[in-house]
C-alpha cells in the first residue's frame, strides 16, 4: 500500500478537532477525489499526507515510511522525493523562469530526465513560455508548468489541492485533463481534494469528508 | 565688572577709584614722600622723579584767535609709577599719560595717550628740557621758552611758550600742603607765559595770541583718604595780578588753599579758610551736574568774583574723567583762566 | 472625509510597527550623524570668533617686519611720529609636549581685550600694578590654569572663561621674558584712531609691511579644509541614513497601493491623499528629527574633545572642548531632516499620485527593473564623467571634494548593474537547483536591497579609502619622524643665554650639538619659519627631501640656497631651481624640497651664517644632541642638574616619537568614529531592507519548502544570500575606496594641508573590513532567517491556501 491514513486526528491550536480518527488507503495507479464543505479538513488531511505539517494521532503511512515519527528533516525528503504538490495558488518560485521552475523539483530530487521534462513541455503547451517568469503567465498557464514541475519528478504521489480552483471552466477541463493522463501514464497515484462532484467523478475513487471523519 | 570700569582699573593706580579721587589718597609705601623745606634744584626738578608715585606736567593757556574767538588749550603728561623704581623697556613701572585738549566757545576737543616708561615713548628730561608721549611734545633749551604740540584725529595745535616772569612756588616755598592730616606735595608753576601759535580744527587752521599757565607737581600722596575731589582756579587778572587757589572736597570738610601772586611774581600763600567758594549754577555734563559758574571770594583781598565757564561742556571724557576748562572772571575783578573739577 | 481616510492610512502603521522604527531609525541616524557634525563645525567656528574677538585677533591693520621681528626702537620711532600702535609679541610655549601661544600685549595700549574683563567672577579684581609689572600675570582658560598648575617657574595665573583654550594672554613685558625674545615685537596693530598730519610710513619705517585685516593668515581659514572634511563624512552618513527612508518609504507605500485605490475608488480625491501622505511624512520627518537632533547632541559631544584635538595640534586652532546648544543648529537639523525625508520619499510619493486607478496591484515588477537598473548605471557615468570634468576645470579643493562625491555616488548608482551582471554570470554557471535558485532568487530582490547594498558600498569605500589614506599617511609619518627626528635629545634652553652656555657646556659631551633656531617672517601665501642649521652629517644623511637639485646640501650650507618644505612648495610653486625671496634684499635659490607633515605653515632651512644675515638676533629654540643612545639618559640628568631646567625641557627621541604619534593617532579618532558610524548606518540599512522585505518573503520560499526543503536549509540560504550580496558588494567596494584612497592622498591632502602621501595598500585591513562586514550581513540576515526557521508550517501552508 503506498499510502495509508489511519485513524488520524489533528487539532489546531484551541479549536475543536478538525480531522477527528480519519482513515483511507490509496495504492499505486489509484486516484481518489476528497470531497467535502468548505472548512471540513480536506487541506488539512492533504497537508498531512504531504508531510507538509504534523498531527496528534493515528499514523500514516507513506510509501513505508511512517510520518508520525518524522522531524523536519525526515519530512523534508518525503516532499522532495516521494510526493509532489499542485495547488490552489500555484506556488511557483517566482524567481526562477518557466523552464527553471519546471526541472525544479526533479533536480532537487535527483531525478531530471531532460527528455521527459520536454515531452510534459509539449504536452503541456509550455514550450513558447520557458523563459518566461510566472508572474507573466496567466493563471492556467501558472497551474500548468506547476503539473509539469510536479509530473517532472515522477512522484509516486500527486497530491493536488482544488488545482483548478482559481480556473475558469476551459482552463479547468484543460489542466484536470491533463493531470488525469499524466498521472495514468506514469502510474502515480493521486490524492485530489475539490468540492466539484462533476471532477470527483472522473477519478477512480471518492471519498467525503464530514465532521472529521470519511463518510 | 564692566570693560570701562577694568581698563580704568588697568590703566593707573591713579585711577583706582576705590580710595579718593583717581587713587591719589591711596597707600604710598615704598615711595618717597614731600618734606617741607626742600630746596629746589633746576634744570633737575623739571624733570621726572620716579621714586615718587605721581607727577606731572601740566600747562592750560587761555587765547584769543584771529578771528577775535576765545580759545583754551590744556597739555598735560602724568606720570604714575607702579613700583618706586624705573627699568628699561616693557619692564618700566612707570606709566605715563598724556591729555591734551581744545575749547572753543561751542565744541570741546581732547585726546589720551597712555605709555610706558622705559621704551622712551614718553619721558621727561631736564636739560634740555622736554616733556614727550608720543608725537605730543613741551620742549625747550629750558622752560622759559618751550614749544607745545599736540595732535588727535580732529584736532591738532602748535604754540609757543615764553615765560615773562619767574617760576611761583606754592604752599610754603613749594611744600604744598593738601589736607588738615598733612598730605602734601611739591608744587611750583610757571604762571606767566606769552603764548602764540596756531590751532588746527576742523574747520581749518587759526593764528592764536594769549597767556599760558605752567603748573609742576608731584607726590607720593597727595589726597587724604577721605578727599573725594577738588576745584582747581588759576586765575589771570586784568590788573597783572594772578591768582591760584582750590578746594578739596571731603567727607570731613573741605580743604582750601591759594597762591596770590603781583605782575612782578611776587607770592603770598593763602591757608586753608581764606578763600571761599560757592556753585552758583550747574550744568548737565556727561550725566553728572557740574557747577560751571561760581563764586570766588578772597575778604582779605576784596576780591569777590563770579567765575564763568567758557564752554560748560569742557568734559575730559579720558579714562578717568573730569572737567576742564577755560572761564571767564567778572566781578570786583576781570580775567581769563583755567577751572578744573574733579570727582563729580 | 479626512477623519476615515487618516485612519485608514494609518492603520498600515498599526500593522507595520517595525516599519515604524526602521523609519524613524533612518531618520535619526541621517539626521543626527550630520548635525553632530554641524554641531562640532559650528562649535569650533564659534572657538575661533570669539578667540578673535576676545582677543582683537584679526580685525586691524598690522606692521610686520620682513626680517621677522619688530625691534622697540622702531616702535618708538613710529610712537613719536604719531603712528598710533600696539605692540604685540607673539609665541609660542611648551607645556608638557603641547604648544601654547603666548600672546603678549602692551596692556596700555591693545585696543580690545574684553577677555581681560571678564575674568572669573569669583576672582578679586587684579591689581594693574601686578598686571604689568615682573613677574606679571597669565590670564589662561580654566583648563589649562589646571594643567599648568605645578609650573611655578611662570607667573601666577588668573583663570578667565573668555581666553581660548591654548593661549595665554598677558602683557608683553612678561610675554618677552616668558619666551626670552626681550625687546622684540611680533606685530604692530594700527589702532583706528589716528592723528591728523601724521607722516607716511615710509618715511619712518619703511621696512615694515602693512596688512590689512583680510590679508592675515587666521586659523579659522587655515582649519576650514578640515571641516569641510567633516562636512563631506555627515553628509556621507546623511545620504547613507536617507537609504533606508527611501527604502521604507518606498515599501510602505507600495503595501497601501491596494488601499489607496480602494479608497480612491470610493471617491476621495487623490490630490487629498497625496496631502495626507505628505502631512503624515512630515510628522515623521519631525518625529525622526528630534531623535536625530537629540543623538546628533551626544555624538558631537562625544566626539568635540577629539576634535578640538585634532584642531589643535593640525592647526593650532583653539577650540573648546565643551558644546553649546544653538537654536539655528537645531533647527537646520530638522530643516534636514524634512528636507531630506520628503526627498528621498519624493520618488515613492510621485509613483503613488500617477498610479492609475485601474490595474494590476503588484508589489514590484520582477522583469521590468532592468531598465531602472540601466538608467540608474547610465546616470552614474554620467555623474562620474562630470565630476571627473568639472574637477579638470577647476582643481580647488571644494571640486576635489565634488569629484569625490560624483564618483562615490556614480559608483553607487552603477552598483545595482553590475551587480545583476555578475550574478547572471554565476547563476549560469551553477548546476544544482538550489544554487541556482540562490543566484537568480538574489537577482530577484536586488531592486529591493540596491538603496541597501548602495549604502553598504558607501560606507565600505570610504572606509577603505579613509582607512588607506590614514595608514598611508601613519606609514610614511613615522618613516619620516625616523628622518627627521635624528638627535638622542632635544633640549629646550630657558633663556638666550642659557642657551649659548648649554651648547659649550655640551660640545665636548656629545658626539655633535645642533642647534635649531628659528623666526617667523612673512611671505607672500602668509607666514613663513625660516630656520637656521649647521653642517652635520645628520641632516645630509638623513633629512626627508621629496625633491632635489645638484649638491643640495654642500649648497645650503654654503649659505647659496635654500630648502623648503613642501606646504611652501605647493603653496608657492616653487621647485628647485626657482627661488625664495626672504626678506626684500635676500633672494636665495632653492636647492631641494622636504616633507613636512602636521605643520600648517610655510618652512624654509638656511645655513646658520644666513639665517644670522636674514634675521638677526634669531633666538635658539631647541638644541638637537647627537650621542650614544646608551649615554644619553646620563647626559640628560646631568644637563637637567647642571642647569636647572624644568621638566620637559630635555626630551628624549623615542619620548618625542610617541608624543608625535600620539598626536598623529588623536588626530584621526574622529575619522574612524566617523568611519565606524557610517558603518553602522549601512549595516543598519540591510537589516531594515532585509527586515521590511521579509514579508514579501514568504510566499518566495513556501515553495521551496514544499518541493522539500527543511526551514533550516531555506534560512541558510537566507544568511548566505545576504552575506554574499555584502561580500559581493565589498569586492566591488575595494578599487571604489582604492580609487578615493588615492584622490584622498593626492587631491585632498594636497589641496587641504599642502602636502602629498605615497599610497600604500594594507590588504590585512581589508580582510578585517570584510570580515566586518560579513558579520554585518549575517547578523542582519540572521533576524529574518531565525523568524523563518521559527516559522510554524501552519504559516507556510497559509501561503498555499486559497483562502490567503
Ligand atoms: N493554520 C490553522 N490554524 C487554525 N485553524 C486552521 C488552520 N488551518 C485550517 N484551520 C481550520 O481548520 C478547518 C479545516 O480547514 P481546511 O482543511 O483548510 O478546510 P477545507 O480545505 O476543507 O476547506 C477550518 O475550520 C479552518 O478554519
Ligand atoms: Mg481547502
Amino acid at each position: 500500500m503506498l499510502l495509508k491514513v489511519d485513524d488520524v486526528r489533528k487539532t489546531y491550536a484551541r479549536t475543536r478537532p478538525v480531522l477527528n480518527g480519519v482513515s483511507l488507503a490509496l495504492d499505486t495507479g489509484q486516484t481518489l477525489a476528497l470531497t467535502g464543505e468548505s472548512g471540513s479538513g480536506k487541506s488539512t488531511l492533504l497537508n498531512l499526507v504531504g508531510a507538509l505539517d504534523g498531527f496528534e494521532g493515528g499514523e500514516i503511512t507513506l510509501d513505508g515510511t511512517k510520518l508520525s515519527g518524522l522531524g523536519d528533516a525526515g519530512r523534508a525528503v518525503l516532499r522532495r522525493d516521494t510526493v509532489s504538490l499542485v495547488f490552489q495558488q500555484f506556488n511557483l518560485i517566482p524567481s526562477l523562469t518557466v523552464a527553471g521552475n519546471l526541472s525544479f523539483h526533479a533536480r532537487l530530487a535527483g531525478r531530471d530526465d531532460p527528455a521527459w521534462t520536454a515531452t510534459l513541455t509539449q504536452r503541456l503547451g509550455l514550450a513558447d513560455l520557458l523563459e518566461r517568469y510566472p508572474e507573466n503567465l496567466s493563471g492556467g498557464q501558472q497551474q500548468r508548468v506547476a503539473i509539469g514541475r510536479a509530473m517532472a519528478m515522477r512522484p509516486r504521489l500527486l497530491l493536488a489541492d482544488e488545482p483548478t480552483g482559481n480556473l475558469d471552466e476551459t482552463a479547468s477541463a484543460v489542466v484536470l485533463d491533463l493531470m488525469l493522463s499524466l498521472v495514468a501514464e506514469t502510474g502515480a497515484a493521486l490524492l485530489l481534494v475539490t468540492h466539484s462532484q462533476d471532477i470527483a467523478a472522473r477519478l477512480d475513487r471518492q471519498a467525503r469528508l464530514v465532521g472529521g471523519r470519511i463518510a | 565688572m564692566n570693560v570701562k570700569a577694568l581698563v580704568i582699573f588697568l590703566v593707573l593706580p591713579l585711577t583706582a577709584l576705590a580710595q579718593g579721587y583717581a587713587g591719589l589718597g591711596g597707600d604710598a609705601t615704598g615711595f618717597e614722600r614731600p618734606r617741607p623745606g626742600y630746596q629746589f634744584q633746576f634744570p633737575r626738578d623739571h624733570g621726572a622723579h620716579p621714586q615718587f608715585r605721581i607727577e606731572w606736567w601740566y600747562l592750560t593757556a587761555n587765547l584769543t584767535g584771529a578771528d577775535g574767538r576765545d580759545y583754551g588749550v590744556q597739555w598735560t603728561l602724568f606720570r604714575s609709577a607702579l613700583k618706586p623704581s624705573d627699568q628699561a623697556g616693557w619692564q618700566s613701572p612707570q606709566i605715563w599719560m598724556g591729555h591734551a585738549a581744545l575749547t572753543t566757545p561751542d565744541r570741546h576737543f581732547f585726546a589720551e595717550r597712555l605709555s610706558r616708561g622705559g621704551t622712551g615713548q614718553a619721558g621727561v628730561t631736564a636739560q634740555p628740557f622736554e616733556a614727550w608721549i608720543d608725537e605730543w611734545h613741551m620742549r625747550g633749551a629750558d622752560t622759559d621758552a618751550l614749544t607745545l604740540a599736540a595732535s588727535a584725529e580732529n584736532f591738532a595745535y602748535r604754540l609757543n611758550l615764553t615765560a615773562t616772569g619767574p617760576l611761583v612756588f606754592h604752599g610754603d616755598r613749594g611744600y604744598s600742603v593738601k589736607s588738615a592730616d598733612g598730605q602734601a606735595s611739591y608744587y611750583y608753576s610757571q604762571p606767566a607765559y606769552s603764548v602764540q601759535g596756531v590751532l588746527s580744527l576742523p574747520q581749518g587752521d587759526v593764528a592764536v595770541t594769549g597767556q599760558g599757565w605752567l603748573d609742576r607737581e608731584w607726590s607720593s600722596q597727595p589726597l587724604a583718604a577721605d578727599q573725594s575731589g577738588w576745584d582747581w582756579f588759576s586765575l589771570s587778572l586784568e590788573d597783572g595780578d594772578k591768582l591760584m587757589a582750590f578746594r578739596l572736597r571731603g567727607a570731613r570738610g573741605d580743604f582750601t588753599s591759594a597762591t596770590w601772586i603781583e605782575p612782578d611774581g611776587q607770592s603770598t600763600a593763602l591757608n586753608d579758610g581764606a578763600v571761599s567758594f560757592t556753585p552758583l549754577q550747574t550744568a548737565s555734563v556727561a550725566t553728572r551736574d557740574i557747577p560751571v559758574r561760581w563764586r570766588v571770594e578772597i575778604p582779605d583781598r576784596a576780591l569777590d568774583i563770579e567765575v564763568q565757564a567758557l564752554m560748560p561742556d569742557a568734559w575730559m571724557g579720558t579714562r578717568f574723567e573730569y572737567w576742564e576748562g577755560p572761564v571767564t572772571v567778572t566781578g570786583s575783578h576781570a580775567g581769563r583762566g583755567y577751572l578744573e573739577m574733579t570727582g563729580y | 472625509m479626512t477623519g476615515p481616510v487618516l485612519q485608514a492610512l494609518l492603520s498600515h502603521w498599526r500593522t507595520h510597527r517595525l516599519q515604524v522604527v526602521t523609519l524613524l531609525v533612518g531618520i535619526a541616524l541621517a539626521t543626527g550623524l550630520w548635525s553632530a557634525v554641524q554641531a562640532i563645525n559650528a562649535e569650533a567656528r564659534a572657538s575661533y570668533a570669539r578667540a578673535s574677538q576676545q582677543l582683537g585677533l584679526g580685525q586691524f591693520e598690522e606692521l610686520r617686519a620682513r626680517s621677522g621681528f619688530i625691534a622697540l626702537s622702531r616702535y618708538v620711532d613710529l610712537r613719536r611720529a604719531g603712528w598710533q600702535v600696539a605692540a604685540v609679541l607673539d609665541g609660542r610655549l611648551y607645556v608638557g609636549n603641547r604648544a601654547v601661544r603666548v600672546l603678549g600685549v602692551d596692556m596700555l595700549a591693545y585696543p580690545a581685550l574684553p577677555a581681560l574683563t571678564e575674568t572669573a567672577p569669583d576672582q578679586a579684581p587684579q591689581d594693574p600694578a601686578q598686571m604689568l609689572t615682573a613677574p606679571g600675570r597669565l590670564v589662561v582658560a580654566p583648563a589649562l590654569a589646571r594643567l599648568l598648575q605645578d609650573r611655578d617657574d611662570l607667573p601666577p595665573r588668573i583663570p578667565s572663561d573668555a581666553i581660548p583654550a591654548d593661549v595665554i594672554l598677558t602683557d608683553i613685558g612678561v610675554a618677552e621674558v616668558l619666551l626670552d625674545r626681550q625687546g622684540q615685537i611680533s606685530r604692530l596693530i594700527v589702532l583706528p584712531q589716528q592723528p591728523i598730519g601724521r607722516p607716511p610710513l615710509d618715511k619712518i619705517a619703511p621696512e615694515l609691511v602693512r596688512h590689512s585685516p583680510d590679508r592675515q593668515v587666521d586659523t579659522a581659514r587655515l582649519a576650514d579644509s578640515f571641516h569641510l572634511n567633516l562636512s563631506a563624512f555627515g553628509l556621507l552618513a546623511f545620504a547613507v541614513g536617507l537609504f533606508i527612508v527611501h527604502g521604507t518609504v518606498g515599501l510602505a507605500f507600495a503595501q497601501r497601493r491596494g488601499m489607496i485605490r480602494t479608497l480612491r475608488a470610493m471617491g476621495v480625491p487623490m490630490r487629498r491623499l497625496v496631502w495626507i501622505t505628505l502631512a503624515e511624512l512630515t510628522a515623521f520627518a519631525l518625529a525622526g528629527g528630534l531623535i536625530g537632533l537629540v543623538l546628533g547632541y551626544l555624538i558631537a559631544g562625544a566626539l568635540l574633545p577629539d576634535v578640538a584635538v585634532t584642531l589643535r595640534g593640525l592647526y593650532g586652532a583653539p577650540v573648546e572642548g565643551h558644546l553649546t546648544l544653538r537654536p539655528l543648529w537645531a533647527l537646520t537639523g530638522i530643516g534636514m531632516a524634512l528636507a531630506g525625508t520628503l526627498g528621498a520619499s519624493g520618488h515613492a510619493l510621485w509613483r503613488l499620485s500617477r498610479m492609475p486607478l485601474l490595474s494590476g496591484p503588484g508589489l514590484r515588477a520582477w522583469g521590468g527593473n532592468a531598465r531602472a537598473r540601466s538608467m540608474a548605471a547610465a546616470a552614474g557615468v554620467i555623474l562620474i564623467l562630470g565630476g571627473i570634468a568639472s574637477f579638470a576645470g577647476t582643481k580647488g579643493l571644494i571640486a576635489g571634494f565634488g569629484l569625490l562625491a560624483a564618483i562615490l555616488t556614480g559608483a553607487a548608482l552603477l552598483l545595482p548593474l553590475v551587480l545583476s551582471w555578475v550574478l547572471s554570470a554565476l547563476s549560469r554557471r551553477a548546476r544544482h537547483p538550489v544554487t541556482q535558485w540562490v543566484w537568480a532568487d538574489m537577482q530577484a530582490q536586488l531592486p529591493g536591497l540596491s538603496l541597501a547594498l548602495m549604502a553598504l558600498l558607501l560606507a565600505l569605500a570610504a572606509n577603505i579609502g579613509v582607512g588607506t589614506m590614514v595608514s598611508s599617511f601613519r606609514l610614511t609619518f613615522t618613516g619620516w619622524l625616523d628622518q627627521r627626528l635624528t638627535s638622542e635629545l632635544y633640549v629646550t634652553p630657558t633663556s638666550q643665554d642659557q642657551g649659548a652656555q648649554m651648547m659649550e657646556w655640551l660640545g665636548p659631551r656629545a658626539d655633535a650639538v645642533l642647534p635649531i633656531r628659528s623666526t617667523e617672517l612673512p611671505h607672500r601665501t602668509g607666514p613663513l619659519f625660516l630656520y637656521g642649521i649647521v653642517d652635520d652629517a645628520t641632516y645630509r644623511n638623513k633629512w626627508p627631501l621629496i625633491a632635489s637639485g645638484p649638491d643640495v646640501w654642500d649648497r645650503v650650507h654654503a649659505g647659496r640656497a635654500v630648502l623648503i618644505n613642501e606646504q611652501l612648495a605647493r603653496r608657492a610653486d616653487l621647485w628647485p631651481g626657482d627661488s625664495l625671496t626672504l626678506s626684500g634684499d635676500h633672494d636665495l635659490p632653492i636647492a631641494g624640497v622636504y616633507s613636512d607633515y602636521g605643520n600648517p605653515t610655510g618652512q624654509a632651512i638656511v645655513s646658520m651664517q644666513r639665517l644670522d644675515q636674514i634675521a638677526p638676533g634669531t633666538p635658539t629654540r631647541r638644541i638637537g644632541v647627537r650621542i650614544d643612545p646608551a649615554q644619553a639618559a646620563n647626559l640628560s640628568r646631568d644637563l637637567q642638574d647642571r642647569f636647572e631646567l624644568p621638566p620637559g625641557a630635555v626630551v628624549h627621541l623615542s619620548t618625542m616619537k610617541a608624543q608625535s604619534l600620539a598626536i598623529f593617532d588623536q588626530t584621526f579618532v574622529v575619522t574612524s568614529a566617523l568611519n565606524v558610524l557610517t558603518l553602522g548606518v549601512a549595516g543598519f540599512a540591510i537589516l531594515t531592507s532585509l527586515l521590511t522585505l521579509w514579508t514579501q518573503r514568504l510566499p518566495q520560499v513556501a515553495p521551496l519548502w514544499g518541493l522539500g526543503l527543511t526551514r533550516s536549509h531555506i534560512a541558510g540560504l537566507e544568511v548566505l544570500r545576504s552575506v554574499l550580496l555584502a561580500t559581493l558588494t565589498a569586492a566591488l567596494a575595494l578599487p571604489l575606496g582604492l580609487v578615493l584612497a588615492w584622490l584622498l592622498l593626492n587631491v585632498i591632502n594636497v589641496r587641504a594641508f599642502g602636502w602629498s602621501i605615497p599610497m600604500t595598500v594594507f590588504p590585512a585591513d581589508w580582510l578585517r573590513l570584510l570580515v566586518l562586514t560579513v558579520l554585518a550581513a549575517g547578523a542582519a540576515a540572521a533576524i529574518p532567517a531565525w523568524r523563518l526557521r521559527r516559522l510554524p508550517p501552519a504559516d507556510l501552508l497559509r501561503v498555499f491556501a486559497s483562502e490567503r
